[in-house]
Parts: C-alpha cells; sequence; structure tokens
C-alpha cells in the first residue's frame, strides 16, 4: 500500500509527517536540526530516500544535509553517515555549503551587480538556499535556488555546487530585492525536457532556459505591476511562485505579488486569471496531481496584511484552469485566523485521490485527502512553517 | 593543546562537546586556531567565517580571558594563558534578535 511523507520546514527545525495511504493517522518525527531556519526540503524523484535540506542560521550561515535513509538519520554530503570523524585521513572536503558565485574566466561571467533598494548598483552576496529540487532522473543531482538570486547545481549529491552563472545575465543588473530578500524560490523542471527549466525571484520574475541553464530568458510578458516604475517591465516583477502539472508542463500558473497569472505557452506570455478571488494576493499555488486544470491558492488580505481576507482561512481552488474559483472551508478555520501561507509551504500528493497540503506561519499543518473538500491539522503547534513537500511512496 | 569552546550549534554540527582541543602549529592566533579547527572539523567550513573571505561571520564572536577579541587582527597573537592551554578560545553567538 502507498504511504505518504510530508516535510515540513520550520523557523526552528525540520519535521517529517508519516502516514498510510488512507492519511488520517500521522506520525510526528523531529524536530531534525532543532533551533535552526529550515528553508526547504524535497526528496529525489527517482530516489525517495535521498532527502536534502537546506539548514541555515543568521548566525552560522548555510548548511546543506542530507539523508539517504527517508529522515531517520542526516549528514552533511562529504560526510557519510555514522562516519567516525576522529580519524585525521579521509575527511570529507566540508563544501557543502560553499555557495561562491560563478567568476571564472572560463565561463566569462564576472561577478555582476544588481538593483538596491535606493537605485545604486550592489554586488551579489550569498545569504541562504531559499529551494532544493532534486533531478527527476538523477538522486545525486539538484539545484539550488539562493539569495542573493541566483542557481547552483551539484552533480555529487551536495558536496559541491557550481553556479548557472548565466542566469545573472538576464538583466540582472536591473533585478531587486523584495521585503523578504532577493530570492529565486522556485525551480520547475519540465518532466518532458530535461533541458528545460522555470525559476522564478523576488523582485525580478519569472525565467526560462531551454539549454540546461546555460542561458535564460525573462518570461514576464502580460505581467502588469502597478508598484514598479514601469509596471510592463521585462524584468522587476514579484512573482512568488510558479507551478505546473507534469502532463501538461507548457501551461503555468503563477501567484503574484497582487494577481493570479496563467500561460499557455510556457512562459511566452501571460493573462490573468485571478477571477472571483477575495483577494488575488499571495503567496503559493498548486495544480493537483491528477487534473492539470484544478489549481489551488490561499488569498491573503494584502501585501502589508499578511493573513486572510476576515479572518477566515479559505483555500480556493478552481476546475477551471483559472477565473472561476471556489472557497475550500470545511476543518479550515473561519474565524479569528491570522496566519499566514509561505510561497513553499503548499504541495500535493499523487495517491488515487489527490492530497493536498499547507503550513502556516502560526505552525499548523493542513491536509485534505479528498482534493481540498475537507481539511484536517496534521500538527497545531510548530514553530512557523516556512516549507512542505509531499513524497508519495510505493 | 590548545583548548575551544564552541557554540551549541556548532558542537551538534560538529560532534563534539563544550569544549575540543587542538594543536596549533607556530604562533598561536585567532587564524591559526580557525584553520586548526577547519582542518579537523571541516563540516564546521563557513560556519564560523566566510569561506572565501575568511571573514568572520557577523553574529559571531570570539572572547579571551573575558576579552573580546572579534575585531582584532587575526594574525594577532593570543596571549599566553591561551597557548598554554591554561585559558579556552571561545567562539560564541552573539546575543542578537528576539
Amino acid at each position: 500500500m502507498s504511504s505518504v511523507r510530508v516535510l515540513v520546514g520550520t523557523r526552528k527545525g525540520a519535521f517529517i509527517l508519516s502516514s498510510d495511504g488512507k492519511r488520517q493517522k500521522w506520525e510526528v518525527s523531529g524536530p531534525h536540526f532543532a533551533g535552526w531556519e529550515i528553508f526547504h526540503m524535497k526528496g529525489s524523484a527517482s530516489e525517495p530516500n535521498h532527502i536534502y535540506a537546506s539548514q541555515t542560521s543568521g548566525w552560522f550561515g548555510q548548511i546543506i544535509q542530507r539523508s539517504d535513509d527517508g529522515g531517520k538519520t542526516w549528514h552533511q554530503p562529504g560526510t557519510p553517515a555514522g562516519q567516525e570523524l576522529k580519524s585525521p585521513e579521509g575527511f570529507p572536503m566540508g563544501e557543502s555549503n560553499k555557495f561562491v558565485y560563478d567568476t571564472s574566466d572560463q565561463t566569462g561571467r564576472p561577478l555582476t551587480t544588481h538593483q538596491w533598494y535606493d537605485g545604486t548598483q550592489h554586488p551579489w552576496e550569498f545569504k541562504r538556499v531559499w529551494h532544493l529540487e532534486p533531478s527527476l532522473s538523477d538522486p545525486m543531482t539538484v539545484f539550488a535556488g539562493v539569495e542573493d538570486a541566483a542557481m547552483f547545481k551539484t552533480t555529487d549529491g551536495g558536496k559541491t555546487w557550481n553556479e548557472l552563472a548565466g542566469l545573472r545575465q538576464a538583466h540582472g543588473d536591473k533585478w531587486m530585492p523584495g521585503a523578504g530578500g532577493m530570492g529565486l524560490h522556485t525551480i520547475l523542471l519540465d518532466p518532458t525536457d530535461p533541458q528545460r527549466m522555470y525559476i522564478a525571484i523576488s523582485a525580478a520574475g519569472a525565467f526560462r532556459t531551454d539549454d540546461g541553464g546555460k542561458l535564460w530568458k525573462p518570461i514576464n510578458k502580460g505581467l502588469k505591476s502597478n508598484y514598479i516604475p514601469n509596471p510592463e517591465a521585462e524584468v522587476g516583477h514579484c512573482v512568488h511562485r510558479i507551478a505546473l502539472h507534469r502532463d501538461k508542463p507548457q501551461v503555468l500558473y503563477m501567484q503574484k505579488h497582487w494577481d493570479v497569472m496563467r500561460s499557455d505557452n510556457a512562459g511566452e506570455s501571460w493573462h490573468e486569471v485571478s477571477g472571483n478571488l477575495p483577494s488575488d494576493f499571495g503567496f503559493p499555488i498548486d495544480v493537483h496531481a491528477h487534473e492539470p486544470q484544478t489549481v489551488y491558492v490561499v488569498p491573503i488580505k494584502s501585501d502589508s496584511e499578511h493573513y486572510p481576507p476576515e479572518g477566515k482561512l479559505r483555500v480556493y481552488r478552481s476546475r477551471t484552469g483559472g477565473n472561476e474559483w471556489e472557497p475550500l472551508t470545511n476543518g479550515l478555520p473561519q474565524k479569528d485566523c491570522y496566519v499566514n501561507i509561505l510561497r513553499d509551504a503548499m504541495a500535493v500528493d499523487s495517491m488515487d485521490d489527490c492530497g493536498i497540503y499547507f503550513g502556516t506561519t502560526g505552525g499548523q499543518v493542513y491536509a485534505s485527502a479528498d482534493g481540498g473538500d475537507h481539511w484536517n491539522p496534521i500538527v497545531r503547534d510548530l514553530p512557523a512553517v516556512l516549507s512542505v513537500e509531499v513524497q508519495t511512496l510505493k | 593543546m590548545i583548548r575551544i569552546v564552541l557554540p551549541q550549534h556548532l558542537r551538534i554540527l560538529a560532534g563534539v562537546g563544550r569544549e575540543i582541543q587542538l594543536d596549533v602549529r607556530g604562533v598561536v592566533t585567532p587564524a591559526s586556531i580557525l584553520d586548526a579547527i577547519e582542518a579537523r572539523y571541516p563540516m564546521l567550513r563557513g560556519t564560523i567565517r566566510d569561506h572565501v573571505t575568511l571573514r568572520r561571520r557577523p553574529l559571531v564572536r570570539f572572547f579571551v580571558t573575558q576579552e573580546d577579541w572579534s575585531n582584532e587582527p587575526t594574525d594577532t597573537p593570543l596571549p599566553e594563558d591561551v597557548a598554554s592551554g591554561k585559558e579556552p578560545f571561545f567562539i560564541i553567538g552573539a546575543i542578537a534578535g528576539g
């Protein structure tokens, strides 16, 4: 029988929530890496027991952790689990947390600058890893989206990382940090074309590569952001999240700072599908595992009030690829609820009856085992949830 | 042997107790101590000082015999009490944030 593993990153550690396919009874493991911010965890699609975690701290910087046994034990890549560390021989390289922007002559990418809050140019400075996206076919290959916005890649299971520096050439001098920093937070791999990837950056916009990450192009035509000098600029948009369905990877859904958007041509152009949402501000967006036209968002009142409209926590579902939305409220608090749901904190499983999951800044992780019709909290009192990923295990 | 006290989070990463002891070659300075720590515990590289610039991370502090050495040049010889192992070299996380 299939089972489900939910990977939850929080402000103060990681938690792993496990259940059988019924998804009614859950076991909670954690906190792992207690006291550290876990921005994101994600398991390999090809080897699900390989899980990568971004462990970060304002004091001690970035750490990458990997588990090879489904989250039971962890190690910094290069330090095999259980290895005795007292021998002076055979030490790991200790570079699994070394994210250095590529300034090499070979790739011809000098360290460039981006726009700062006061309009001046500012050099790239690495701060943390926001998102880890394992390859769909190789468990040792992983892409990392980092702040300041850049894409890194490892092909040795996280021991060493190299920047895909071509991304910064896509008008990087015009990118500017959002309120939460200039983070590359979304990485989508096209399941039908291993050379094609999509990424999104706050506040630069969405970008696509068709050659495995050497060259990137902005894909922001149709976005309109009234809070920037040129509302229809090629870059500079605060894209919060993008999602796609594996059966129709050319169709993209976007939750922008304001507006829910859709592209039917791999990002070449976008059109708004906010429709009847009570607010088109929000962070996460995701697509049903088996219905490419069924999309989920969680409306948030505004960019200055990061909580649900009217204090009612409602997931909205569209079965028509946008424009027509229905509130899903059964089991969710409908009064006095003032939590936020961050951009990486929603995920779906691929069970026959698709499960939807999201975590809140109040520490709840909600799950629906029936596509959003009914919700229950798996846990209620975790630290603020930063990210949620789901693994469907055969 | 030089005695070094690590903050809790780094002890967990390195799998060690509150205090570690290391041989430090040559003149004992903050830099030579950090070199020895990173050679012995490579998983701590980048957590105390930047990988490339070797600058101390802003919220990591160094204390020696109750004095703040955080902003001293890292090639400054440390007091004999530290070099002899009588007193530890403290690496601490700054009291910051809420």
